[in-house]
């Protein structure tokens, strides 16, 4: 097994059972920190794949601005212990098989498509962040632009969504 | 050298996992960081598909639903706090109304 492999498990480990942990945890901020491990663990991937500037983006936005916002709102609204109810039993019989079915599907998929693709790059061989950034200002202009528009749009709306009414 | 199917195939895993934290947390905030989960996991494809095929295109499509997730992070963590104060409870549960 090449280093290359034996660090990919290590961090789809990490990443599955920081996953798992989200699902188990009762305290919403304990899921919150576990939400973090698989970030952290799936930037590393992204750094084993060769894309270092989505990794840093997804330390920096994911990692940083968005879970803190989360650990924010659970602090702000002291969220506890969430309780069990009859719906979480019926959700054992509903949701088990759709994830199974889901999960079979998506892999039965790319089982069959299996030595279609060429393995992934190892670091820093195939795209660097001048090729990624002269495309998205190049070809994705417009969409780029879009996206500050939208980002503009959310930020209004977060402002008047949690104003408390007078 | 990491098999690009490899990466699929954890990316399936962890899709799923989010669906089961979608269906079984009961705290709207968890749900809402089951959410997250599905999107990173469909960014893992992305920037796998991208790697593989020498085209830098997957990876500006993360940027883009990067982008997306943290304006919708704002949006959704401002209607759980109205839902809070209103309802005076995270379980879904209790929002079965539309108006109070």
């Amino acid at each position: 097994m090449s280093p290359a492999v034996a660090i990919f498990f290590v961090l789809a480990a990490l990443a599955v059972f920081g996953s798992i942990s989200l699902i188990v945890q009762r305290e919403p901020i304990h899921s919150a920190l576990s939400l973090i491990v698989v970030m952290v663990a799936l930037a590393g991937l992204y750094l084993l794949m060769g894309a270092e500037f989505v990794a840093a983006v997804q330390i920096i936005v994911y990692g940083g601005a968005i879970m803190v916002l989360f650990v924010f709102v659970i602090m702000l609204l002291n969220a506890g212990e969430e309780e069990r109810t009859n719906f979480s039993r019926l959700a054992t019989f509903a949701g088990i098989p759709l994830a199974l079915a889901v999960t079979g599907f998506i892999a039965a998929a790319i089982a069959r498509s299996s030595g279609a693709l060429p393995a992934a790059a190892p670091s820093g061989a195939l795209t660097d962040t001048k090729t990624l950034s002269t495309l998205l200002f190049s070809d994705f202009v417009y969409p780029f632009e879009l996206t500050s528009f939208l980002i503009l749009v959310a930020i209004l709306g977060a402002i008047v969504l949690a104003q408390r009414e007078n | 050298m990491v098999p690009t199917n490899y990466y699929l195939i954890l990316s399936a895993i962890l899709f799923g996992l989010g669906i089961v934290a979608f269906v079984f947390k009961r705290n709207i905030i968890a749900i809402f960081m089951a959410i997250e989960l599905m999107l990173n996991a469909v960014n893992l494809a992305f920037v796998a598909f991208s790697q593989s095929l020498g085209k830098v295109d997957g990876e500006v499509f993360v940027l883009f639903v990067i982008v997306v997730a943290a304006a919708e992070a704002a949006v959704g963590l401002g209607i759980i706090i109205q839902t809070a104060r209103t309802r005076r409870s995270l379980n879904v549960e209790r929002a079965d109304l539309l108006k109070l």
